[in-house]
């Protein structure tokens, strides 16, 4: 691939435009314009019901510069396949010239990926539907404020899963959706995080141009859940690859491939330390649970370095 | 060249699909109407659909991909029954809201629980408020000629409402009878070419579908779509003349059967009229001055007509296939009641709830129901207004 400068990518226009609702320092946007620029073919956008779809499309504003549509919250990934039969069958027909390449985007948070939409998305993968679906996981269901999703980590205080007198927060770890959409064997699968954009760009790229169905995976900092200060949200990403609590790998037709290795591992205590959702677990009596996220953290990082050497 | 076969309903909206030149088909199989789908897909496998055939994960995911594919831009169909409409119900509400003319089979089956396969309309029923037009069909011949009617009204420029088309479990969906099949091209002219005006796929504009309203735009954009709906009387009486006119079967909103110097009506929709028919003309040669108002169309409710074809009438029984618990009466009856309010002379009326889950209504049972008929008529009294027909209790 040539190499892309930051510089050039900043000069092509943009698909999500300013003036959108999202918070102060929210990863959303950051991510976004990284993937949106990853691709010059049209493209068709579906979102799921969340922070990124209400903030955007508040009638009679739109901050999309590109088609779009949203359904409802859990069938982001059929409203894609629907989309993607219907281009199938007008180019069949002759109404779309057969040179003429359009991409479909679909995408999701974590609630309306990993939960509510997940059973539409394994559905979609398995058809081998040709688009990329994009989940940002900011690890809750923020655009309702803070409820707990199959993504948010073991300890993490949630609305719906709080910290309390007697519960330490979320006692279960968190779903590892990267690894299922693996095990689906659908042509490519990556995980990323917006702190290395180029590699999200990179993926974004691979995805769109892949034929059938992609998936990536994006961490997204959320300083209103996650309860950080605005400016640190890159930062964060960055400490999540750090510690491994977030690895950056691709799975390209069954192989696993690290493309971010720490040179110095950091223990997770450096990320939870630093976001408010984490801040009962330095209580004496949770001191278990920090053990136990990091034994997981070990555990799954040793893993996918077996899987990387296959 | 119009051919006579021997069809069941399922195979005659199956045969409908083939001829309507569809784009997407996206459904997911449910006794009674999972045929309608496998022979979609040996359709296809047969090369003899064109168009995508998409085989879901579920029911909510047909329909949203059914709104994918129409918001994309084509013709767009599915078929279920019971549960999987059930399971569809929210998207119904949006494919109608984003107002696009998805076409539907609806083959009519009794909604769990106690889980049941056979025919009542308790599913199509569960989404009259949904936004869909509904068309209910007597037989396999009304099943296909709805259903090709359908494309036609959902896609027109002032109605573009999605379309249900409802047809019995088991008693339609699986009986065999000789439907007239029309000719793949009259068809295929009859029902035309489609022309969506936001299409997404039509990517030189840029535009946002769906976005969120909140307090100063939602009404505005609901009241827009209530006028699709209501737009859509005209359509369907002028589609319904033309098809006539095409094909020799004309269609309207209802069907009237010895109603005219009728003094007694009952009225029921889709497979029981056709027994009611025949009770009707067994109690006509007995002397008796009954008639049968056989409604077509549920939504739209074509209230004032049906109103006008009941007022002067002394007795009026209304039969239901499904129940509405805790309501004064099942759906139907509680629409023809409320048509009659404005009239000062009105018809006493009752309602009949009958069949959920398949139970048999036979010749008798609509005796039974004149009977009663005659019986308010002589008294002026009514016992109760809501009764259940071949039931024990
Ligand atoms: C069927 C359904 N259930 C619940 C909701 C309410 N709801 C809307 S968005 C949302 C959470 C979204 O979470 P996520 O997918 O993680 O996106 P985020 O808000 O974090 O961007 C919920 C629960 C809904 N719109 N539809
Ligand atoms: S709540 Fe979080 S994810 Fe949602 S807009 Fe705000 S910062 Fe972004
Ligand atoms: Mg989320």
């Amino acid at each position: 691939m040539a190499a892309v400068r930051l510089k050039d990518l900043a000069q092509k226009e943009d698909r999500l435009v300013a003036g959108h609702g999202m918070c102060l320092g929210c990863g959303i946007p950051i991510i976004f314009k990284i993937i949106l620029r990853a691709t010059d073919d049209p493209l068709i956008v579906t979102c799921a019901t969340g922070c990124l779809e209400v903030c955007t499309t508040i009638f009679p504003r739109t901050a999309w510069n590109v088609t779009w549509i949203h359904s409802a919250f859990e069938n982001a990934a059929a409203t894609a396949a629907g989309i993607e039969a219907m281009y199938r069958a007008l180019k069949n027909k002759g109404k779309i010239p057969q040179e003429k390449k359009i991409k479909i985007l679909a995408i999701g948070g974590d609630g309306g990926t990993y939960d509510i939409g997940f059973q539409a998305l394994s559905g979609a993968v398995e058809r081998g539907h040709d688009f990329v679906y994009v989940c940002y996981d900011n690890n809750v269901y923020a655009n309702t404020g803070g409820q707990r999703s199959s993504a948010t980590p073991l300890g993490a205080s949630a609305t719906t899963a709080p910290a309390g007198t007697k519960s330490p927060g979320k006692i279960q770890p968190r779903k590892d959706l990267t690894r299922i959409m693996a095990a689906h064997k659908i042509p490519y699968v990556a995980q990323a995080s917006p702190n290395k954009w180029l590699d999200l760009y990179n993926k974004a790229k691979k995805a769109f141009e892949i034929e059938g169905s992609a998936f990536i995976n994006v961490l997204c900092p959320c300083p209103t859940e996650w309860k950080y200060e605005e400016s640190q949200g890159i930062k964060l990403a960055q400490l999540a690859n750090d510690t491994c609590v977030w690895p950056l790998y691709e799975v390209e037709k069954g192989h696993f491939k690290i493309n971010y290795k720490p040179k110095q591992k950091l223990p997770v205590t450096e990320w939870l330390k630093s976001q408010g959702r984490f801040r009962h677990l330095f209580k004496e009596e949770n001191a278990w649970i920090i053990e136990a996220i990091q034994a997981q953290v070990d555990e799954e990082w040793e893993e996918l370095n077996k899987l990387a050497e296959m | 060249m119009k051919t006579l076969k021997p069809l069941n309903g399922n195979q005659t909206i199956a045969e409908a699909v083939r001829q309507v030149d569809i784009d997407v088909v996206a459904a997911y199989p449910i006794t009674p109407s999972t045929a309608i789908v496998e022979t979609i897909a040996q359709f296809k496998a047969d090369g003899l659909i064109k168009g995508e055939f998409v085989c879901p994960e579920s029911e909510h995911s047909a329909m949203s991909v059914c709104i994918g594919a129409a918001a994309a831009g084509g013709r767009v169909m599915t078929a279920t029954s019971a549960q999987g409409l059930a399971l569809m119900w929210e998207m119904l509400y949006i494919a109608a809201g984003l107002r696009l003319p998805i076409v539907a089979a609806i083959v009519n089956r009794a909604l769990s629980a106690p889980i049941n396969i056979h025919g009542d309309h308790s599913d199509t029923m569960g989404a009259r408020d949904s936004g869909w037009i509904q068309i209910y069909s007597e037989n396999c011949q009304e099943a296909y000629d709805n259903f090709i009617q359908a494309f036609r009204i959902a896609e027109h420029p002032d109605v573009r409402t999605p379309v249900l088309v409802g047809l019995d479990g088991f008693i339609i969906s699986h009986s065999t009878e000789i439907v007239e099949i029309e000719d793949d091209e009259e068809v295929r002219r009859f029902v035309g070419e489609y022309l969506p005006i936001y299409p997404l796929l039509d990517t030189s504009r840029r535009f946002t579908v769906g976005s969120i309203d909140f307090t100063d735009y939602y009404f505005e954009h609901k009241r827009s779509q209530i006028e699709g709906i209501e737009n859509s009387p005209r359509v369907i009486e002028q589609i319904g003349q033309e098809f006539g006119q095409k094909f020799g079967r004309y269609y309207s909103f209802f069907e009237a059967y010895h109603l005219d110097d009728a003094e007694l009506v009952i009225v029921v929709m889709s497979s029981a009229a056709g027994t009611c028919k025949e009770a009707i003309d067994e109690l006509r040669e007995e002397g008796l001055k009954i008639g049968l108002l056989k409604p077509r169309v549920f939504r739209p409710f074509p209230y004032q007509k049906i109103a006008e074809a009941l007022k002067d009438k002394l007795a009026v029984a209304v039969l239901d296939r499904s129940s509405s618990p805790g309501a004064f009466g099942a759906p139907l009856f509680t629409e023809i009641r409320s048509a009659l309010y404005d009239y000062e002379k009105r018809p006493k009326i009752i309602n009949y709830i009958y069949g959920l889950g398949g139970r048999d209504i036979k010749v008798e049972h609509f005796k039974e129901v004149a009977q009663n008929l005659v019986r308010i008529a002589t008294t002026g009294k009514i016992d109760s207004h809501v009764g259940y027909l071949n039931l024990r209790e």
